[in-house]
């Protein structure tokens, strides 16, 4: 039954998030950029609204709620409205907990989940993203070759975030020659173990305050306990629609707020005796600013509330990103656009999340709902 | 909780209009669109005899509110039969864009009144008349007046562009709502919508249009000299309140933009599926999930089309929702139909590329599809004056304010 209705407990998380964001999030996003970092009382506080590792199970020490794609993507965009780097940041344990809880064997679950419904802030972090112009997610150019009871791993990876503060590394390498996006899988590797090396922290464009690094696999052996989901392996497919419709509903976030700031600019900056929101160049580039921000936010919502009812959701979920990922640069492009030489200066927020707002084409997988 | 799936049940009902777009109007497609004015007689005839048989073919607006999807329900109806042909749609005998202003404006006894007469008889049509020689989207600078004389109001004017009004006014028993002031210096306030029956004196038709596409709709010219109405055809009330009269015109585009929305979705799905049903024929694939950078251009293309035309219609299904629940959706509305009729006019124009010397030949569909779709970017709002609405709503302004 269509329904563009959240349910009550919904509601409640976003007006949580929406609130702790504008209050707590943003005021620290500029120095986050600067400094390139996250304040990590900050990370802790969002740990303690018990959002990010939600859905563990009760035997984990988990909350043994229901995890929901939607309500992941209701919490993620209104945390991305605060900081793109800091929400990326907080909700970066969730790419090795819930692949590990999906997927993973009992031993794995038993192994790695309590750490996640801890008090404490986890760090984690997952290997996905490669150094290469044409990168791909459906042929990885990390190999795992079966050796004796283990596999052995080559490869090169980027973009992996909290790589130094994670104890383990989540990393998806091909084990077979690739035949299609479920050919993937995933191994977890205590970080620094023999054969990996932690490159220097990438510089980039955007997400200054969230830290990434290059990680290189030269013959990493490792045992057949490693691979995530043992036997089974794990279905790829189902962690990159999360990782896909996280990324969309955190663009929208970010489309939002840079719309917002726009909006309010537009209508307090005067030119020729009146605020220039009064402008049809100005007030139409709002209008469909606005009309692009809802419409990127339904198709992360199609494509979640699928993932939510167990359906396959891979086409909608790469719908929903390019969607966001092309709508969110052009609405922070239009925001800069709207504030004229302001817009350009760093003292406005709006340059930072034209940054931010171009990194969500490239990248792939480093968050999940 | 948020879902977007056609249940079952509703799927099923959906199926019957699919099949009628497939099997009743894609055969006569080309036909009426190569012969401007020709009538589809045996098309009126089949669809009135649909819509008596338990009111499944019955599109617009209906008067029996039976459920409560039942704009959701008209939208996703209108996207199929458009996909048949958008045109014929728009010339479905039913109470049409007059039934919704009736809806919309009038009380439950013109409501009987006026749109009881789709449930009995020959075919009917009912049309609306706003746009004015001098006045389009400015609908607020309607000069057409309404004068009262004894138990009559006498109407004056001249309504182009009027769509189906030829049916309306003078080859079926249907009725005109005629949009005209009754106070010229209340501006907006003094404009009320008056129901002119068929063949009321006074009420001619004085041109068919020729167009770009929907050839098959008449779009019709009509004049009114000293045509009088009774007193109690003017919908609603005929009191003169500050923003009263021309709220009802917006209270009506509220729920006909959706509509178009769907009707132009439903055109830009018959481009799209030509160009998947090709593509397979010719072992292209569309790969998802694959770099951007390893697709071909025409995979991209594709692909843009088809998730541009799925976020026209989540914002389309969004509006019709909203009404479905009272709640207000003049931004949503807005938001749908300045979407809907952009991208449907790109994608259609698209689909006329990708299949290059094919796409221009009258001989397939495209070509048709490019010129019926681009009415959807001009009729029930121009895509730049709903995004005025949409831009006033965001930014608080007033019609004074942002114009």
């Amino acid at each position: 039954m269509i329904s563009f209705e959240l349910t009550e407990e919904q509601r409640m998380i976003l007006d949580t998030v929406e609130a702790f964001a504008r209050d707590e999030i943003r005021p620290a996003a500029r120095a986050a950029d600067e400094d390139g970092q996250v304040p990590v009382e900050l990370v802790q506080k969002i740990w303690d609204l018990g959002l990010v590792c939600g859905g563990l199970p009760e035997e984990f020490g988990g909350d043994g709620g229901q995890r929901s794609a939607v309500t992941g993507a209701v919490a993620g965009e209104a945390l991305a409205y605060g900081d793109l780097s800091i929400a990326i940041h907080a909700l970066a344990p969730r790419l090795v907990a819930y692949p590990i809880l999906e997927m993973g064997t009992d031993e794995q679950r038993a192994r790695y989940l309590p750490g996640f419904a801890a008090a404490g802030f986890c760090a984690g972090a997952a290997a996905l993203m490669e150094p290469r112009w044409d990168f791909d997610v459906l042929s990885l150019a990390t190999s795992a070759v079966k050796s004796g009871t283990g596999y052995v791993l080559n490869g090169s990876k980027c973009y992996v975030p909290l790589a130094a503060e994670s104890e383990f590394v989540i990393v998806y390498a091909l084990s077979a020659p690739a035949r299609g996006v479920s050919d993937v899988d995933a191994f977890i590797l205590p970080r620094g173990c023999s054969g990996m090396t932690l490159g220097e922290r990438e510089k980039n464009m955007g997400l200054k305050g969230l830290p990434t690094y290059g990680l290189s696999l030269k013959d990493c052996a490792v045992g057949s306990d490693a691979r995530l989901g043992g036997e089974r392996g794990i279905n790829f497919p189902r962690l990159m629609s999360e990782a896909k419709v996280a990324l969309a509903s955190m663009a929208v976030g970010v489309a939002r707020a840079a719309f917002d700031y726009a909006r309010d600019y537009a209508l307090q900056r005067r030119a020729f005796g009146a605020p220039i929101a009064t402008k049809q160049a100005i007030a139409f580039m709002l209008a469909e600013m606005a009309l692009e921000v809802d419409a990127s936010r339904l198709l992360a919502w199609e494509a979640a509330s699928r993932l939510d009812k167990g359906e396959d959701a891979f086409k909608e979920s790469c719908q929903a990103k390019s969607y966001a990922a092309a709508a969110v640069l052009k609405i922070a492009d239009n925001a800069v656009q709207i504030l004229g030489g302001h817009g350009y200066i760093r003292e406005h927020p709006v340059e930072m999340w034209l940054r931010n707002a171009r990194g969500f084409a490239p990248l792939e997988g480093i968050t999940t709902v | 909780m948020i879902d977007f799936e056609i249940d079952s049940e509703l799927q099923r009902r959906l199926d019957m209009y699919q099949m009628v777009a497939r099997q009743v109007m894609r055969p006569i497609t080309r036909e009426y669109d190569e012969n401007e004015h020709a009538r589809p007689t045996a098309f009126y005839e089949t669809m009135w005899a649909g819509s008596r048989q338990g009111g499944e073919i019955e599109v617009g607006a209906d008067a029996s509110g039976r459920n409560q999807a039942r704009r959701l329900f008209t939208i996703l109806a209108a996207e199929e039969l458009s996909w048949g042909d958008v045109g014929l749609f728009l010339q479905i005998p039913n109470p049409g864009l007059g039934g919704a202003a009736v809806m919309a404006a009038g009380t439950a006894e013109q409501k009987q009144r006026f749109l009881k007469r789709f449930a009995e008889g020959k075919p009917k049509w009912a049309a609306m008349a706003i746009t004015e020689p001098g006045c389009g989207s400015d609908s607020a600078a309607i000069s057409t007046t309404a004068r009262r004389e004894g138990d009559n109001w006498v109407i004056n004017g001249t309504k182009i562009f009027c769509t189906g009004g030829q049916m309306a006014a003078e080859l079926s028993e249907g009725f005109v709502v005629v949009w005209a002031t009754v106070d010229k210096s209340a501006g907006r306030a003094g404009i009320k919508p008056f129901v002119v029956d068929h063949h009321t004196p006074g009420m001619s038709v004085v041109r068919v249009e020729n167009k770009l596409g929907i050839r098959v709709s008449d779009t019709a010219a009509l004049i009114f000299e000293d045509c009088r109405v009774p007193l109690d055809n003017v919908l609603g009330s005929a009191e003169v309140k500050p923003e009263g009269g021309f709220k009802d015109v917006m209270a009506t585009f509220d729920a006909t933009r959706p509509i178009v929305a769907a009707m132009a979705i439903g055109v830009g799905r018959a481009a799209l599926d030509f160009i998947r049903d090709f593509l397979k024929e010719h072992n292209i694939e569309v790969r998802y999930g694959v770099s951007p950078q390893r697709l071909s251009v025409i995979e991209r293309d594709f692909m843009e089309m088809e998730v541009q035309l799925k976020a026209a219609r989540l914002l389309a299904w969004r509006a019709a929702w909203l009404l479905d629940h009272g709640q207000r959706n003049s931004l949503e509305a807005s938001m749908a139909k300045a979407k809907a009729g952009l991208v449907v006019t790109q994608i259609t124009q698209k689909a006329v590329e990708l299949l290059g010397p094919l796409g221009y030949s009258r001989a397939c569909l495209l070509e048709k599809w490019m010129r019926d779709a681009k009415i959807n970017d001009i009729f029930e709002g121009t895509q730049q004056i709903n995004l005025l609405i949409i831009a006033r709503r965001i930014l608080g302004y007033s019609s004074k304010e942002l114009n």
